[in-house]
């Protein structure tokens, strides 16, 4: 319980997960092996690790979307699978239907006069007067946000991010890094972003857990004050630390080594 | 910005200068006697048959009974194609039941049921309707399957994962994301409509634009011939019409029917 830390008040909307002796295996296969985890009610909680350590399996199995081999998952001390409708999750992809209009994307699957409200999450994301257009006339990032919109219209209590920027270019990434920032300010709901950017999950998240082989390899605190400055002295030795435990791989306890060489923005092959 | 309105018209007119010349020289043929009316009837006989079908209303009649037929033939065939695709795309077991047995019975040339069909229903108009039905049914039921096969199962998961299933999956997922397909099953089926029912009118009616087409050759009228084929080319134009239509209304928010003011048309 590393990161069990006083939050602000108004970060208690979020919903405090509980991760049990979780294992997932596909067929013989063991993806995920005796997680366990404690993320506090509003904390923004990045998952690092390499392709095919089980990042993306965790957050499907915490979308509801696979059936955990074995685990319990809690929100609180109830079952995860009671807060479904407080559950949502981005995709990798933005994962539109072309056939409904921008609008009609947002408000898929409520019901009752949701227009106003759908307005009012694609003004938060900045495309309130893209409303009434198709999916096919936005931009890759643009997409990415409409997604988000869709995903705040529910007021999730918790939010689950499945490397949602890894097809954006550098540029619209950091804009969209710091719009959920924000919006995860305002809101205040738990979040799980997956990601394979080291320098992205130590810019946004209260804590980073690395993923190692199906297990957890690394849980971190990063306790800055926010905003921060990107390219900042203390980032890039929080980052320089998470990357070298990953590439020491298979090491014992991480050599503290917080001030190699490293160049900040490095990020490894997936 | 005169010139370019000019250009405009040229573009217009382009594609029916070929028609028109071959018209003409048709008409020259004839009026010249290098062509015998026993083969081909002058374009202004043509007209003149027209003109006095549509002056004694006979036309009407042979025109709304074939178009009954077709409409009656087309929506029973197409709603069985399509039930049958919704239920073999949606269901493993729909599929596993079904699916062999139809594409079975569809490599069987329907026309070549037809002395069965005129056994079992005789020649009334049951037995056109069924050959017109089973004409349309295939091309509907196959792109139906497949539309729905071919739906992007992240977007399913998606809407899954957003609360829909059953029927608001089907409505807001499946059945517009096998649309594009399902339009294509429409025209194909279209064709086949008119094909079917010209074969069928012609073997036996006493009705519709076949039955004028073979009643008209019994009495060597070889322009009211050529009118009911010029029928057919017609009544086939609008029917694609109808699907083009059916297309841009149902298929708007698809990028190939976005500004696609010129192109073909």
């Amino acid at each position: 319980m590393t990161s069990l830390k006083q939050q602000p008040p108004h970060l208690l909307r979020g919903i405090p997960l509980g991760v049990q002796n979780l294992k997932k295996a596909f067929g013989t296969r063991e993806v995920l092996k005796n997680i366990d985890l404690h993320i506090p009610a509003g904390q923004f909680v990045a998952v690092v690790g390499r392709s095919g350590c089980g990042k993306s399996t965790l957050l499907r199995l915490l979308a509801g979307l696979d059936k955990p081999t074995q685990g319990q998952l809690l929100a609180g001390s109830a079952p995860l699978a009671d807060a479904r409708e407080d559950t949502r999750l981005m995709f990798q992809e933005a994962r539109l239907l072309p056939w409904k209009k921008i609008i009609d994307n947002v408000g898929l699957g409520l019901s009752g006069d949701w227009r106003a409200q759908a307005l009012e999450a694609l003004e938060a994301v900045g495309l309130a007067e893209r409303a009434d257009e198709w999916p096919a006339a936005l931009s890759g990032g643009q997409k990415q946000r409409v997604a988000l919109a869709r995903a705040l219209i529910h007021k999730p209590r918790l939010l689950l991010l499945d490397e949602p920027l890894g097809a954006l270019d550098a540029l619209t990434r950091i804009e969209m890094q710091q719009l959920i920032e924000k919006l995860w300010r305002q809101h205040g709901f738990t979040v799980l972003l997956v990601t394979h950017d080291v320098s992205e999950a130590v810019a946004i998240a209260d804590r980073v857990i690395l993923i190692d082989e199906g297990s957890i390899g690394l849980d971190l605190l990063v306790d800055l004050p926010r905003p921060r400055a990107r390219g900042s002295h203390r980032l890039a030795a929080l980052e320089t630390e998470v990357l070298n435990r990953v590439l020491a791989i298979p090491g014992s306890p991480p050599e503290p080594e917080p001030f190699s060489p490293l160049p900040t923005q490095l990020r490894w092959a997936t | 910005m005169s010139l370019s309105a000019s250009q405009r018209f040229t573009h217009r007119l382009a594609p029916w200068a070929l028609p028109v010349l071959l018209l003409a020289i048709w008409q020259l043929s004839v009026s010249a006697g290098w062509l015998s009316t026993r083969i081909l009837p002058a374009p202004s006989a043509v007209i003149e048959a027209g003109y006095n079908l549509v002056a004694s209303g006979e036309i009407w009649t042979h025109l709304a009974i074939s178009g009954w037929r077709a409409g009656i033939g087309f929506a029973i065939g197409g709603g069985i194609g399509l039930a049958l695709g919704f239920i073999t795309g949606l269901s493993k077991w729909g599929e596993r039941l079904l699916d062999s047995s139809v594409q079975m019975i569809r490599n069987v040339p329907h026309l070549a049921l037809i002395p069965l069909v005129i056994l079992w229903f005789g020649i009334d108009e049951t037995a056109k309707i069924f050959l017109v039905a089973l004409g349309t049914l295939f091309p509907i039921y196959l792109n139906t399957y497949h539309g729905i096969r071919n739906i992007d199962p992240a977007l399913v998961e998606m809407s899954r994962s957003y609360g829909l299933s059953g029927f608001s999956l089907f409505r807001h997922v499946i059945l517009p994301g096998a649309m594009p397909s399902i339009l294509v099953g429409v025209r194909f089926a279209l064709g086949f409509m008119w094909l079917t029912l010209i074969v069928a009118e012609t073997i036996s009616a006493s009705s519709g634009i076949g039955y004028l087409a073979m009643n008209a050759r019994e009495f060597l009228q070889t322009d009211v011939v050529v009118l009911a084929i010029v029928l057919y080319a017609v009544l086939g134009k609008l029917a694609d019409l109808a699907a083009r239509g059916l297309e841009r209304v149902c298929l708007r928010w698809h990028p190939a029917y976005q500004v696609s003011k010129g192109g073909a048309a």
